[in-house]
C-alpha cells in the first residue's frame, strides 16, 4: 500500500504540537492539546483508508470502481463524535472545578498533587487493614493456654469479649 | 441439575426480601431448598448404586469447549448429600440461632444458600472450567460471611485473611486448570481424569491445582486462615469451615486422586503437608480455651488426616478417605452447632467460665458425647469405622514397605492420639464442673435449636452400624483408583493390627487428657517452629510497603509528570520496535491532490501556532481551523459523511470551548508562564517522529485484501441502503454503535451533573406566561422574572427573539437575531431530511443530530438561556431515554421475531421528495441515535451554556457588577 507523505508529515506535526500543548500546567491547555491529538490520530485512521476515490455509495456505476475503503470512515465517524463528547465533558471539569472550589486565578493550573507523599503519609492508609489484622491475632493469641494457669478453673482476665466491649 | 442451581439463584437473590415479611422464619423456607435436592440425590442412589452416573450438559461457550455439564457419580453424590443435607439443618438452625433484631439477617440469609447451591454446583459440575468458577464464588460467599460482623475488626480481618489466602491458592489453581485442559484436550473432569495425559507439564499443572486445593483445605502452610475463620457466625463456622467448603480440596484431590496419585511428588505433598497439618492443628487445639477454636484447630488437623488418606492413592485409602469424609462432616458440623447453642445460651464461648453443664443441659451432653466420641474413633459410631479403615489401609502399605505408608501411618497415629486429648479437652472444657466456679446459667429457649444437632449425631450413630449398606455405595468410588483391594467398611474386622493401634491411641490420648497439666507445661516449652499467620502478616504488609514505594517513586508530581511518564515510555517501547520495522510501504506519493497540499500545509501551521499562542482563545480557534482543515481533507477525498460531520463537530466544539472559557478568569490565560519548554518540546518531537514512522509501517503492513470489496454487496442487499458508511453505523457495525451511544449517554449526564449540583432534571427557565407573550402586541411588555437581573432598557426594544428581551441590550446582536430567527426552523427541517436521506446519500442520524444541535447553539447564542428553554422545553435526560430506548429497541424488537440481535427488516416505499425510501428497522435506530445527539449537545448548552450564565449572574450580583467579562470575586 503506499502513502501519502504529505498526510504522514501533517499527522506528525499534529502529534507533536498536541504533546506539546497537553504537556503543560494548564486544564485548558491540556484541553486544547487533546483537540489536536484527536484530529491527528483520526488523521491515522484516514490515512489506513489508501488513495483518494470517489465516496462510498453504492451508484450502480463504473465509479463505484474507484470507490474508497468505507472502514476507516465508520471508525472515524464515531471518533469524531465520541472526541466531541469527551471534550465537552473535561470542558465540564475544568469549570466545575474551578467554580466550585472558588480556586479564581489558580483554578486551571495542575499542581503537583502527589508531590509531597512520603512512605509516613501513606502509612496511614494500611492501618486499618492492619488493625484488623492485629484484631483477629489478638482474639487467636487470648485463647492460647498460658502455662502457669490452672487449666481446671483459675481467673480470667485475658478475655477476648470483655476487650471487644471495651474497644467499642 | 442447572435447573437446580437457577433456583438457588433466584431464591438467595429474593432471600433479603422475604427476611423482611418473615424474620428469622426466612430460613425454614429456605431450607426447603437444599432439603428437596437431599431429597432427590438421595432418589438417585439406585441409579448411582448400579454403578451408573447422571449426566446433564447445556452448551456454554462452545468455542472454547466449555460447557455447563453436571456429572454426578459416587464421589459426586456422597458430597451433594453432605452438601444440601448439612446445609438445609444449619439453615434450619439459623432460624433459632439469630434473633429478628440480627443486622444484615436478609444479606446473611442470602448468602448462604446462595453458598449452598454453589457447593452444589462445585461438587457436580464436570467442567474444570465451571468448576473452578464456583470454587472462586465460595471463597467470595465465605469473605461476605465471615465478615457477616462488618462492624468488628477482627471479623474483617479474618474475611480477608480468608479471601486472599483461597484466591491466592485459587490463582495459582486457575494456571493448573487451564494447563490440565490444554494437556488432555478436553474441560471435561471426568475425561481428565480417565484419560490422564503423561508427562512433565501435566504434572506440574496438577501440582499447580493441588496448590489450590491445599490452601482451600487450609493445609500447612495456608492453614492460619481457619482458625481466624471463626470470626464468623457458628453456622458458618459449621457449614463452610467444617462441612462443605474446606471439603472442596478435598474433593478435587479426591477428584483427581484415580488419574494422578502416582505423579512425582504428589504422595510426597498431600502426605508430608497432611500429616505435619494433622500435628500441628491437634497441638495447638490442645492449647485452647475458647471452644470453638479448639474445634477450629481440631478441624485444621482432621483436615489434614483427610489430605493424608485422601491423597495417598490406593484403593483401600480412597474408601477409607470417603468414610472418613463423611464422619467428619456430620461430627464436626454437629460440634460447631453445640459449640454455637452453649454461646448462645451461656454468653460464652471460654470453657474457663462454663461449669455444671452437663446437668443442666444433658441432651446436649449426650450429643456432644456422641459426636466426640466419633471424633476420638470410639465404636460402634462412623468416625470409629473410618478411623479403621485409614489405619488399614496405611499398615497395608506400610507392610508392603512403602516409605509414604510408615509416614502416614506414624503421623495420622500420633496425630490421632493428639486428635482424642483434643476430643476429651472439648467435652469436658464444655460440660465438666469447675470447682471454683458457680454452675453456668443457660437461658434456654426452647428445644428447637438442637433439632440440627441432634439429626446429624443420629446419622453418626445410624451410619456408624449400618456401615455394611454404605460399604458398596462409598466402594464405587474407591474402585475407581487403580490397584488391588478388597477391604471392607465394617465394625469389627477381627483382631487386627488396625484394632490394636486404634486401642492404643484411645488409650494414650486418654493418658494425654489425664496428664493435661504436664502436657500444658511440656508445650510452653516448645517453641512454635513456624508462626504462618505471622508470615502472612509480614507478606501482605510487605507487599503493601512495596507498592507504596513504587507508587511514591512512579508518581511524584502531577498530571504533566504522569502523562510525561506514559509518552516516554511509549516513545521508547513502540520507537524501538519501529527502527527494528522490515515492512515499509511500497511507494511514497507525495500528495493525493494539490489542494491536500495546500490544506495540510495550513492545518500544520495552524497546529504549530496553537502551540505557541499565548492566548487560550486564540489557541483555541487555531485548533479549531486544524479541525475544519480535516473537513477539507475528508471532502477531497471522498468523504462526504465524515466532512458533513466533522464540520458541525468542529462548530460545536469551539463554540462550547468559547462558552466556557469566557467564563474562567482571563488572568489565567495570560499568566501561562511556559514551565520545562525544551523537555516538552523534545518529547513533542519525539512522539511526532514515532508516531509518523508508526504511520507508515502500518501502511506497510497492511497486505491482506481488505474487506471492503464485499461491503458496497452486503450494505445495498443486505441493508437496503446505498450509502455504505451509514449502513455500517446502523446495520453492519450496530453493535459498536449501540456503545457509543451508551457512551454520549454517560458524557452527556457526566456533564450535567458536573454543572447542576442540585439535580439535573431542573427544567430550563422558561419565561413566565410565554404562551401569551407570543402574540404580537405583547412583545413590548416587562417580564417580572425574580431569577435574573432586569434590564430595562430591553423593554421598549422589539426583539426578534423570545428570550431575547432576557438579555442586555449590550449583549444583543440583531444581525444575530434575525438570522437565528430565518434560519432555525429550516435547519430543523434539513435536520430531518439529513436523518432520512442518511441511507442513501450523505447524512444520517450523527450528521441530522449534529445539525438540530448546531440549530439549537445558535438559538442559544442569540437569545440566552430563555430563549433555549423556549426552544426546547423539554429535559435533555427524557430526549437521551427516548433516543437510548428506540435503539435498544430495535436491537432487541428482532428477538421478538425470531431474528438475531439487531437483525433488520425492510418495508419500501416511493415517497415524494425524499425518493425512494426502504424504512427498515434500521431507520429507526437512526433515530435513536439523532435523538442521543440531540440530548447530548442539549445537556452541554444547558449546563456549559445556560448553568453557566446563572451561576455566573448569582456571582454579579452578589458582588454588583454586571459586566459579563470581568471575573467574579473569589468569594472567602
Amino acid at each position: 500500500m503506499t502513502a501519502s507523505l504529505t498526510l504522514v508529515v501533517l499527522m506528525a506535526v499534529m502529534y507533536g504540537t498536541g504533546i506539546y500543548v497537553m504537556l503543560e500546567r494548564s486544564l485548558t491547555r491540556l484541553l486544547i492539546g487533546f483537540l489536536l491529538v484527536g484530529n491527528a490520530t483520526n488523521i491515522l485512521i484516514f490515512l489506513m483508508s489508501g488513495p483518494s476515490g470517489s465516496a462510498p455509495i453504492v451508484t450502480g456505476t463504473a465509479a463505484d470502481e474507484n470507490m474508497v475503503d468505507p472502514v476507516p470512515q465508520v471508525l472515524m465517524l464515531t471518533a469524531i463524535v465520541i472526541n466531541f463528547g469527551v471534550v465537552a465533558f473535561i470542558l465540564a471539569l475544568v469549570y466545575r472545578s474551578w467554580w466550585l472550589a472558588q480556586l479564581g486565578d489558580e483554578g486551571d493550573t495542575l499542581t503537583d498533587e502527589h508531590a509531597g507523599e512520603t512512605e509516613a503519609s501513606t502509612e496511614a492508609a494500611f492501618a486499618a487493614v492492619d488493625e484488623d489484622d492485629l484484631a483477629i491475632q489478638q482474639v487467636l493469641d487470648a485463647s492460647n493456654e498460658h502455662g502457669d494457669t490452672d487449666s481446671d478453673s483459675g481467673p480470667i482476665e485475658d478475655d477476648p469479649e470483655a476487650r471487644e466491649k471495651e474497644r467499642r | 441439575m442447572t435447573l437446580i442451581l437457577a433456583l438457588f439463584a433466584a431464591v438467595s437473590v429474593a432471600s433479603p426480601l422475604l427476611t423482611r415479611w418473615l424474620s428469622t422464619r426466612v430460613f425454614y423456607v429456605i431450607a426447603l431448598l437444599p432439603a428437596a435436592v437431599f431429597g432427590i440425590t438421595l432418589a438417585q442412589t439406585p441409579t448411582i448404586a448400579s454403578g451408573g452416573v447422571i449426566e446433564e450438559k447445556i452448551e456454554w461457550i462452545p468455542q472454547l469447549g466449555i460447557a455447563l455439564t453436571s456429572r454426578i457419580d459416587a464421589l459426586g453424590w456422597l458430597l451433594a448429600l453432605v452438601v444440601t443435607g448439612v446445609g438445609a439443618l444449619v439453615l434450619v438452625y439459623c432460624a433459632r440461632y439469630f434473633d429478628a433484631d440480627e443486622p444484615g439477617l436478609g444479606r446473611f440469609a442470602g448468602l448462604l444458600l446462595a453458598f449452598a447451591g454453589t457447593m452444589y454446583g462445585l461438587v457436580t459440575s464436570d467442567d474444570i472450567i465451571v468448576m473452578f468458577m464456583y470454587w472462586e464464588i465460595t471463597s467470595i460467599l465465605s469473605y461476605l460471611l465471615i465478615g457477616h460482623y462488618t462492624g468488628r475488626k477482627e471479623s474483617r480481618g479474618a474475611a480477608l485473611q480468608a479471601l486472599l489466602v483461597t484466591t491466592f491458592g485459587g490463582l495459582v489453581m486457575l494456571v493448573g486448570v487451564v494447563m490440565i485442559s490444554s494437556f488432555a484436550g478436553t474441560t471435561s473432569i471426568a475425561s481428565i481424569v480417565s484419560e490422564a495425559p503423561q508427562g512433565a507439564g501435566p504434572t506440574v499443572a496438577i501440582l499447580l491445582i493441588l496448590v489450590g486445593a491445599l490452601s482451600k483445605s487450609a493445609i500447612v502452610p495456608f492453614h492460619f486462615w481457619l482458625p481466624a475463620a471463626m470470626a464468623a457466625p457458628t453456622p458458618v463456622s459449621a457449614y463452610l469451615h467444617a462441612a462443605a467448603m474446606v471439603k472442596a480440596g478435598i474433593y478435587l484431590v479426591a477428584r483427581l486422586a484415580p488419574g494422578y496419585a502416582d505423579i512425582p511428588g504428589w504422595q510426597a505433598l498431600l502426605v508430608g503437608l497432611g500429616v505435619w497439618t494433622m500435628i500441628v492443628g491437634a497441638w495447638r487445639s490442645l492449647r485452647q480455651y475458647d471452644l470453638k477454636l479448639v474445634l477450629a484447630y481440631g478441624t485444621v488437623s482432621q483436615l489434614g488426616f483427610l489430605m493424608v488418606i485422601t491423597g495417598f492413592g490406593s484403593r483401600d485409602a480412597a474408601l477409607a478417605a470417603a468414610a472418613l469424609l463423611l464422619a467428619h462432616a456430620l461430627y464436626k458440623a454437629t460440634l460447631f452447632l453445640v459449640v454455637g447453642i452453649i454461646d448462645h445460651q451461656a454468653g460464652t464461648r471460654d470453657w474457663r467460665k462454663l461449669s455444671g453443664l452437663w446437668r443442666s443441659t444433658p441432651s446436649l451432653f449426650v450429643i456432644t458425647a456422641i459426636a466426640v466420641a466419633s471424633m476420638a474413633g470410639i465404636p460402634p459410631l462412623l468416625g470409629f469405622v473410618a478411623k479403621e479403615a485409614v489405619f488399614g489401609a496405611f499398615v497395608e502399605a506400610a507392610i508392603e514397605g512403602d516409605f509414604w505408608g510408615w509416614v502416614a501411618l506414624v503421623g495420622t497415629a500420633v496425630g490421632s492420639v493428639l486428635t482424642v486429648a483434643y476430643s476429651a479437652r472439648f467435652l469436658w472444657g464444655a460440660f465438666g464442673n469447675r470447682k471454683k466456679i458457680v454452675p453456668t446459667e443457660l437461658h434456654t429457649d426452647g428445644w428447637g435449636i438442637q433439632f440440627a444437632p441432634a439429626f446429624l449425631a443420629l446419622a453418626t450413630v445410624v451410619l456408624g452400624i449400618a456401615v455394611p449398606l454404605l460399604d458398596p455405595l462409598l466402594a464405587l468410588y474407591a474402585d475407581t483408583v487403580p490397584g488391588e483391594g478388597h477391604y471392607h467398611l465394617a465394625l469389627w474386622h477381627g483382631l487386627e493390627p488396625a484394632l490394636f493401634i486404634s486401642a492404643a491411641v484411645l488409650v494414650l490420648g486418654g493418658l494425654l487428657f489425664w496428664r493435661r497439666r504436664g502436657v500444658a507445661r511440656l508445650q510452653e516449652k516448645v517453641p512454635p517452629l513456624v508462626d504462618a499467620s505471622r508470615g502472612y502478616w509480614a507478606a501482605t504488609q510487605g507487599v503493601d510497603r512495596l507498592s507504596a514505594k513504587i507508587t511514591i517513586f512512579a508518581q511524584r508530581g502531577g498530571l504533566s509528570q504522569y502523562l510525561s511518564t506514559i509518552l516516554v515510555v511509549f516513545v521508547l517501547a513502540l520507537g524501538l520496535t519501529a527502527t527494528l520495522g522490515r515492512t515499509w510501504p511500497s511507494g511514497i506519493r507525495w500528495f493525493d491532490s494539490p489542494a491536500q497540499l495546500v490544506v495540510a500545509v495550513v492545518m500544520g501551521i495552524a497546529a504549530i501556532a496553537a502551540a505557541l499562542a499565548k492566548q487560550r482563545m486564540t489557541a483555541v480557534l487555531l485548533a479549531g481551523v486544524t479541525g475544519f482543515g480535516m473537513v477539507g481533507l475528508f471532502a477531497l477525498h471522498g468523504a462526504p459523511d465524515l466532512a458533513l460531520t466533522q464540520a458541525l463537530v468542529e462548530t460545536i466544539t469551539v463554540v462550547v470551548f468559547v462558552l466556557v472559557l469566557r467564563r474562567l478568569p482571563v488572568k489565567i490565560a495570560q499568566h501561562n508562564k511556559p514551565e520545562q519548554r525544551t523537555r516538552r518540546l523534545i518529547i513533542g518531537v519525539l512522539v511526532g517522529l514515532v508516531m509518523g514512522t508508526i504511520g507508515l509501517i502500518a501502511l506497510g503492513a497492511r497486505q491482506a485484501p481488505s474487506i471492503a470489496a464485499e461491503l458496497p454487496r452486503l450494505a445495498y442487499e443486505e441493508g437496503h441502503g446505498r450509502n455504505i458508511v451509514n449502513v455500517m453505523l446502523v446495520d453492519i457495525r450496530a453493535w459498536d454503535t449501540m456503545g457509543e451511544l451508551s457512551v454520549l449517554v454517560v458524557v452527556a449526564t457526566g456533564i450535567a451533573s458536573l454543572l447542576f449540583v442540585s439535580g439535573r432534571a431542573k427544567a430550563l427557565p422558561r419565561l413566565s406566561g410565554s404562551r401569551n407573550q407570543r402574540r404580537a402586541d405583547n412583545r413590548r411588555n416587562v417580564i417580572d422574572d425574580p431569577q435574573t437581573t432586569e434590564h430595562p432598557e430591553s423593554v421598549h426594544r422589539q426583539s426578534w427573539l423570545l428570550g431575547g428581551l432576557k438579555v442586555s441590550s449590550e449583549n444583543r446582536s440583531v444581525l444575530l437575531e434575525v438570522l437565528v430567527r430565518l434560519l432555525f426552523h429550516p435547519a430543523i427541517v434539513v435536520s430531518v431530511f439529513l436523518l432520512f436521506v442518511g441511507h442513501n446519500s450523505p447524512g444520517g442520524g450523527f450528521a441530522g443530530g449534529l445539525l438540530a444541535g448546531l440549530a439549537l447553539v445558535f438559538r442559544y447564542l442569540a437569545g440566552g438561556r430563555y430563549e433555549l428553554g423556549e426552544a426546547a422545553p423539554i429535559d435533555p435526560g427524557k430526549v437521551l431515554g427516548v433516543g437510548v430506548l428506540l435503539a435498544v429497541g430495535t436491537a432487541i424488537g428482532s428477538l421478538f421475531f425470531g431474528g438475531e440481535i439487531l437483525q433488520s427488516a425492510y418495508l419500501e416505499a416511493d415517497v415524494p421528495v425524499l425518493g425512494h425510501l426502504s424504512i427498515g428497522t434500521s431507520s429507526i435506530f437512526d433515530v435513536g441515535v439523532y435523538l442521543v445527539v440531540i440530548g447530548l449537545t442539549l445537556d452541554i448548552l444547558r449546563s456549559l451554556g445556560a448553568e453557566v450564565d446563572r451561576q455566573q449572574e448569582d456571582t454579579d450580583l452578589e458582588a454588583g457588577t454586571d459586566d459579563d467579562f470581568t471575573p467574579a470575586e473569589v468569594r472567602p
